[in-house]
C-alpha cells in the first residue's frame, strides 16, 4: 500500500511535530510514508470564509500531488473532510483522518504507545459531524498503556474556534473557549487531546494566556510516544 | 421598542458581532439561556431517541419539502382551489406592506379595532402588530411567552420560546408592572411560581379572548388537496383563537403548503419531538374553510411571499425554505446559547436565521445581513438536529460565498480579501510556501522573544485571549527533505 501524508498547511508550518508523530507511527506499524512535495493547501479556509473562487482553484494541484497513492493519511479532521465533501476529485475518496485510517484501514486500535498521564479528549466538529470518526479516537486513546483518560463535560461541544470565526466573532468565540476551559480543568487532566491542531491551537492557546499548565497535544504524538 | 420598523430584521440592527458584544456582556441572560437551551438539548434527544425510524422520517420531510419547492406553484394554486371551495377566501401578499394592508382592511371591515393573535412567525416577519397600531388597531398576543415580550416592549429571541431570556422573576416584574395598563392588572401578591404567573396570564387573557370579533394566525402547514389549515401549540390559546372569534385571518409564508393531509402523518411526529420534545403538542388545531353554525363564519388565508421566491430561484440556497419552524438549531447552537436570539436582529434567530434572513432580505442589502452567514463556526450540530435535514453549515458557506462576491469589485478591499488573495498566491507553489515558512520562522522568533502574546492590527482579536503559536524553527517539508526522505 502506497501512504502519502498529506499534512495539512498550518501543521507543516506550525506544529511539524504532528507530521513526525504521524509518520513514527505508521513506520512503527511497518509501513512506509511518502510525503509528496507539491502538497499545498486543500483550500478549506478559503472555502468556508466565502473565497470560493481561490479554493476551487487550489483543487487541480491537490489532486495532482496526490495522485496514484492508495491512502492519503491526514491529522487535520477539519481539512480531510473538506476534501472528501467538496473536491469532487478522484484522490479525494483515497483522503483519511489519521485515527480513521489506523481503525478503519489498518485495523489497528493498539499502537504500543505509553503516555503515563491524566488526559481528556475534545472530539473536534468536523472530525465528529463531517467525518464521522465516532469514538475511533478513544479506541485508539484506551490502548495506551498508562494513559488514565478521562471523559470530558459536554465534550461533544464546539470549542469555538470556526476557522475565521475565531477573529470575525472573536468575542463570541472566546466565550466558548472559556466554556471549554472550565470543563477540561473539571477533569483535572495535564493533558488535552484533540486530532485537530487548529481547535488545539485556539484553546491551547487560551490554556497559554491564563497559565493553566494544560497542554494540548494532537492524537498522534500521544500515539507516537513510547516508554 | 415596538413600533419600530420591522421586515424580517429590526431595520438599522448592528452586524452580528457589534450586537453580540452586548449579549456577551450580560451574565443573567448567558446564565438564562445556558439552563435553558441544555434542558430542552438533552430532552430532544430522549424524545428522538424513542422512534427507530427517525432518519426514516427525516429523510421523508426533506423529500416532500423538495417536491413542495420543485412544484411551489402548482401546490399553492391548487391550495387556492380547494380552501375557495370550502367556503374560506384567499389573499396573495408580494410582500409585507400588502399583506398588512390586507389585515387592516378585513379588521376594520368587522368594525373593531382589536385582535387577538395566535403566536405566529410569518406575522411577526411582516411587523404586523406595529403596522396595525399605526392604523388603530390594537393586536394581543395570547401565546404566554409572547405576551411576556409583548407586555415588556421587548423583542423576542427564540422561534419557538420567545422570552427564553427571561426568568420566572424577571416575568414576575413585568406583569405586575405591565397588565394592568393593558388589561386585567395581575393579582395582589404575584409570586414567581410558574403556576401562580400562568394563572395570571390565564385572567388578562380571558376576557379578550371572549370580546375578540376578529383572530389572528399563522400556519405550520396548509394541505392543497383539502384546503385544509393547521396550527400547532402548547396552551390552548390557538385554540381559542381558531375557534371563538367571528372572523379568522391566517397569514402564511407560502412555502408552508403541502401536497397532501396524509403528508401530515410524517410532519406532525418531526415537528413536536423536534420543537418541544413531546411525542405530540397539546393542541393541534385543524380547520377546513367554514363550517356553519361552527367556529368562524368567515375564514382569510393571506398567501405571503415577501422574499421567498427569491430564495427559491437560488438552487443552493432554497431548501432554507424547507423550515418548519422548530427551533431545534437554535437549542444545540454553540453560538446561539452565548449570544441569544437578539443579536440575530431578525425574528429568525440562531442558525435558521442566518441563512433565512440574508436570503429574505436580499444579500448585499445591508451589514447587519451579510454579517450572519459569519456567525456560525460551522459546528455541524444544527444538521444534525434539524428534522427536515436542512444543510445549514453549507448554505452558510454558500451564502458567505455570495457576500465575498458581492464585494469582490470594492474600490477598497478589506484586509481580509487581501490576505486570502495572498495566501492563495503562496499556496500556488510548494516553492512560495517553503519561503513563507521559512520567513514566518523568522519573523515567529522575532515576536517569540517579546512573548508571542500580544499582536497588533486585525491580530489583536486573536490575541485578546489567547496566545499565539510561533512558527517552528524549521517547518515539516523543511525536516522532512534535510532527512533525506521520500
Amino acid at each position: 500500500m502506497r501512504v502519502a501524508l498529506f499534512i495539512a498547511c498550518y501543521n507543516d508550518a506550525l506544529f511539524p511535530d504532528t507530521g513526525k508523530a504521524v509518520t513514527t507511527v505508521l513506520e512503527r506499524l511497518g509501513h512506509t510514508v511518502e510525503f509528496p512535495m507539491a502538497q499545498t493547501c486543500c483550500g478549506q479556509m478559503h472555502y468556508n470564509t466565502g473565497y470560493r473562487r481561490e479554493a476551487e482553484s487550489l483543487v487541480g494541484a491537490f489532486n495532482d500531488a496526490f495522485r496514484g497513492y492508495d491512502a492519503i493519511v491526514t491529522p487535520s479532521g477539519s481539512c480531510g473532510g473538506h476534501v472528501r465533501h467538496h473536491h469532487g476529485t478522484e484522490t479525494a475518496p483515497n483522503v483519511h483522518e489519521f485515527s480513521e485510517f489506523l481503525v478503519d484501514v489498518l485495523g489497528v486500535t493498539d499502537v504500543g504507545a505509553y503516555y503515563p498521564h491524566r488526559v481528556t479528549y475534545h472530539p473536534t466538529c468536523h472530525s465528529l459531524r463531517m467525518l464521522r470518526v465516532g469514538d475511533k479516537p478513544l479506541q485508539l486513546l484506551r490502548a495506551v498503556e498508562g494513559i488514565d483518560l478521562v471523559e470530558l463535560p459536554e465534550a461533544e461541544s464546539c470549542c469555538g474556534f470556526g476557522g475565521t470565526f475565531a477573529m470575525k466573532n472573536s468575542e463570541t468565540s472566546i466565550a466558548m473557549l472559556q466554556d471549554k476551559m472550565a470543563n477540561v480543568g473539571k477533569t483535572e487532566a495535564d493533558t488535552l487531546c484533540a486530532s485537530d491542531n487548529s481547535c488545539l491551537m485556539h484553546i491551547g492557546g487560551g490554556f497559554g494566556r491564563i497559565k493553566s499548565g494544560v497542554r494540548t497535544l494532537h492524537l498522534a504524538e500521544i500515539l507516537a510516544a513510547t516508554r | 421598542m415596538s413600533g419600530e420598523k420591522v421586515n424580517v430584521v429590526w431595520l438599522g440592527s448592528p452586524t452580528f458581532p457589534n450586537a453580540a458584544h452586548e449579549a456577551l456582556q450580560d451574565a443573567q441572560l448567558r446564565r438564562n439561556l445556558k439552563h435553558a437551551t441544555t434542558t430542552i438539548r438533552d430532552k430532544r434527544l430522549r424524545a428522538v431517541a424513542e422512534l427507530d425510524d427517525w432518519e426514516t422520517l427525516r429523510l421523508a420531510g426533506s423529500q416532500i419539502k423538495d417536491r413542495v419547492m420543485r412544484h411551489l406553484d402548482e401546490y399553492l394554486l391548487r391550495l387556492e382551489a380547494s380552501v375557495t371551495a370550502a367556503g374560506g377566501v384567499v389573499h396573495w401578499a408580494e410582500d409585507a406592506a400588502a399583506a398588512t394592508r390586507i389585515v387592516a382592511d378585513l379588521v376594520r371591515a368587522q368594525g373593531t379595532d382589536e385582535v387577538v393573535k395566535v403566536k405566529s412567525m410569518a406575522t411577526q416577519e411582516i411587523g404586523l402588530n406595529e403596522a396595525l397600531a399605526a392604523d388603530g388597531i390594537t393586536a394581543t398576543e395570547t401565546d404566554l411567552a409572547e405576551l411576556i415580550v409583548q407586555l415588556d416592549d421587548d423583542r423576542p429571541s427564540h422561534i419557538l420560546v420567545p422570552a427564553i431570556h427571561r426568568n420566572r422573576t424577571e416575568i414576575r416584574d413585568i406583569f405586575r408592572r405591565e397588565m394592568g395598563k393593558n388589561g386585567v392588572p395581575a393579582p395582589d401578591g404575584l409570586t414567581d411560581e410558574p403556576r401562580v404567573l400562568a394563572e395570571a396570564a390565564r385572567r388578562h387573557l380571558r376576557e379578550k379572548f371572549l370580546r375578540a370579533k376578529v383572530a389572528v394566525s399563522g400556519a405550520n402547514f396548509a394541505c392543497a388537496d383539502t384546503g385544509t389549515v393547521g396550527v400547532v401549540e402548547s396552551e390552548g390559546n390557538g385554540r381559542m383563537c381558531v375557534t371563538l372569534p367571528e372572523t379568522l385571518i391566517t397569514v402564511m409564508g407560502i412555502e408552508k403548503v403541502l401536497p397532501s393531509f396524509t403528508d401530515l402523518e410524517v410532519f406532525l411526529q418531526l415537528l413536536p419531538r423536534s420543537s418541544t420534545a413531546e411525542r405530540m403538542n397539546p393542541y393541534t388545531s385543524l380547520w377546513t374553510g367554514v363550517t356553519p353554525g361552527d367556529g368562524p363564519q368567515e375564514f382569510h388565508l393571506i398567501l405571503l411571499d415577501n422574499g421567498r421566491s427569491a430564495t427559491l430561484a437560488d438552487r443552493e440556497g432554497r431548501s432554507a425554505l424547507h423550515c418548519i419552524r422548530c427551533s431545534a438549531c437554535l437549542n444545540v447552537c454553540p453560538v446561539y446559547e452565548r449570544t441569544g436570539g437578539r443579536s440575530y436582529g431578525s425574528v429568525y434567530p440562531g442558525p435558521i436565521g442566518a441563512v433565512l434572513t440574508p436570503q429574505l432580505v436580499g444579500v448585499g442589502s445591508s451589514e447587519h445581513a451579510d454579517s450572519l452567514p459569519f456567525a456560525s463556526t460551522l459546528c455541524g450540530a444544527c444538521f444534525d438536529a434539524c428534522p427536515v435535514r436542512i444543510d445549514i453549515p453549507e448554505m452558510l458557506v454558500h451564502l458567505r460565498a455570495k457576500v465575498v462576491d458581492a464585494h469582490r469589485q470594492d474600490r477598497l478591499p478589506k484586509p481580509e480579501a487581501l490576505a486570502m488573495k495572498g495566501a492563495r498566491v503562496v499556496f500556488g507553489s510548494p516553492r512560495r510556501l517553503a519561503l513563507a515558512e521559512k520567513l514566518g520562522a523568522l519573523g515567529g522568533r522575532v515576536a517569540g522573544i517579546r512573548g508571542g502574546r500580544w499582536l497588533p492590527g486585525p491580530a489583536r482579536k486573536w490575541t485578546a485571549a489567547r496566545d499565539v503559536p510561533v512558527p517552528a524553527r524549521e517547518s515539516f517539508r523543511a525536516w522532512w527533505r534535510k532527512a533525506g526522505r521520500p
